[in-house]
């Protein structure tokens, strides 16, 4: 479905992604691994179009993505989560619902995917009409994750889900990760916390200095005594 | 007292005219961080457009006049800021925070000379045109026509308040102004929500470019620099980027302007007079940059990482 082929990201001079390449297939959960400043970002901004690729090529279900506009991607059935949620402080939950589904116009559509982001996530229907900058940090990643779904996206990106989280909360949001995921969503899953995105996601690629170091089964990898050793504190 | 009554509504007309100039000042800073100082000149054209509509069509009867003279100051100011944004402003969108500034210094130049060259640099006489019947309330006198620039300008402001609150397209030019990457990635086109921004902003203008003519009977080249001033004063009075702010800070500015008209004579001895009331704007710009710079209500909710 997603197919990275030498992506190459730049910041000035300094290289932060050095041609990695990868892919994710239809139906999978697929996570991206590794320690601060890897390039998991910028590979995943790349991809969402918000910075600029150096080189290389995005083709999603066959077709080259990586000159769109950014706000071109979300009518291909792209949806980011972004790093720090991103979420619009000054907008009820209820408009940042609707904000993401901007790109739709079928009013009865929305207003059922409203109800159902409320009922993988209660504790945004108690709180339907506050603002989203009044929100725990955990309550803005629900939010987040429900403002993506609103654009029934066929590729899910997640940048760093768990980042900043009591790790109930981390549990409540990979819940609903997962189940959104077994009802047939793609998913690449970007993480720090590798142990955690290994065991909800059946492939993995572990990134190190701006490049792809090491890829396998999840199962595999979290039995790999290098990534035990690394990033498992092991 | 009736003089006291008086000036308040004096003030309260002035006010509208202000608060709908500074809502387009205000909606630019909300979106973009950036003081479009060619905004005066905006009302301006929409000033002249105005005036020599009504001057050429002036057989016409006045329900009809009015309203299409106002169309067509709406919409050459709505073609203006549609293109003052593309032409000075999109060009230096990442560049540092100073080149726009000077681009718009420059376009304001631009407008004005290009109005001298077309219009003259003469005074130009608003047509009397509209009947002009005076109410007297509470020992003051208030004309019909100041009636209904009151009544329009709170009509517009009420229609911007729903537009910015309840549409699609205001949901969209708020998620950009509060996270402009964000917004990209939810489809909004950020390009064609900034126009809209300007188009929206100059009709405002147009609309209060018709009304300053009409109420002052006067119209000339010039009239934009200080009235674009005024009302830029105005948005930081109420909080610079805060829709509700342009608006209590735009009267509040027009009233404290013209009860600073009234009372100055007798405040210094007589030793100013009534023309002398453009200070009051600017003391009022001084005070607030240095007593309160976010504005009155420019403060904003407490946000949580």
């Amino acid at each position: 479905m997603l197919e990275v082929t030498g992506l190459r990201v730049a910041y000035g001079g300094i290289q932060a992604v050095r041609g990695i390449s990868f892919h994710v297939n239809q139906g999978e959960m697929v996570a991206l691994i590794g320690a601060n400043g890897a390039g998991k970002t910028s590979t995943l901004k790349a991809l969402s179009r918000l910075l600029d690729a150096a080189g290389g090529s995005v083709r999603y279900c066959g077709k080259e993505v990586a000159k769109l506009a950014p706000h071109q991607l979300i009518a291909e059935g792209i949806a980011l989560v972004p790093e720090g949620r991103g979420v619009f402080p000054r907008m009820s939950i209820v408009e940042n619902l609707l904000m993401g589904a901007y790109c739709r116009n079928d009013t009865q559509g929305i207003a059922s995917d409203i109800e159902h982001v409320f009922s993988l996530f209660p504790r945004l229907e108690e709180r339907a009409q506050q603002l989203a900058g009044t929100l725990s940090g955990g309550e803005q990643q629900m939010l987040a994750i429900g403002r993506a779904l609103m654009s029934r996206p066929k590729l899910l990106l997640l940048d760093e889900p768990s980042m900043g989280l009591a790790p109930l909360m981390v549990q409540k949001i990979f819940e609903v990760v997962c189940s959104v995921a077994r009802e047939g969503m793609t998913v690449l899953l970007v993480e720090q916390n590798a142990k955690l995105a290994l065991e909800v996601s059946q492939r993995g690629y572990v990134m190190e200095s701006g490049e792809i170091t090491l890829t396998d089964d999840a199962d595999k990898l979290l039995a790999n005594p290098k990534v035990r050793e690394a990033y498992l504190g092991e | 007292m009736d003089i006291f009554v008086q000036q308040i509504i004096n003030g309260l007309v002035l006010g509208s005219i202000y608060a709908l100039v500074a809502l387009g000042y205000t909606m630019v800073y909300g979106i973009m961080g950036l003081i479009n100082f060619a905004h005066g000149e905006v009302v301006m054209i929409g000033a002249m457009v105005a005036l020599f509509f009504v001057k050429a069509f002036s057989g016409l009867p006045v329900v009809i006049l009015l309203p299409l003279a106002l169309a067509a100051a709406v919409c050459v100011c709505m073609a203006i800021g549609f293109s003052i944004e593309r032409i000075a402003y999109r060009p230096l969108r990442h560049a540092p925070k100073l080149a726009p500034l000077i681009t718009a210094i420059g376009i304001s130049i631009i407008l004005q000379h290009l109005a001298m060259l077309i219009w003259g640099r003469n005074y130009h006489a608003f047509p009397p045109v509209i009947p002009v019947s005076a109410h007297e309330i509470f020992g003051a006198t208030i004309t019909s026509l100041q009636v209904f620039i009151v009544l329009i300008a709170a009509a517009m402001m009420a229609g911007l308040t729903l537009l910015i609150q309840r549409t699609r397209l205001g949901r969209a030019m708020r998620a950009t102004s509060q996270n402009p990457a964000i917004a990209q990635l939810m489809g909004v086109n950020i390009n064609q929500i900034i126009s809209a921004t300007f188009v929206i902003g100059s009709a405002l203008a147009a609309v209060a470019g018709l009304m300053v003519s009409a109420n002052y009977s006067i119209a000339h080249y010039y009239m934009g620099f200080m009235l674009g001033l005024k009302a830029f004063t105005a948005a930081v009075l109420g909080g610079i980027g805060n829709l509700a702010g342009a608006m209590l800070g735009g009267i509040l500015l027009g009233i404290i302007e013209s009860l600073g008209a009234g009372y100055i004579g007798d405040l210094t001895g007589g030793f100013l007079g009534s023309h002398y009331q453009d200070i009051f704007a600017f003391f009022v710009l001084i005070g607030v940059l240095i007593f309160r710079p976010s504005g009155l209500i420019g403060e904003r909710v407490a946000e949580r990482a």
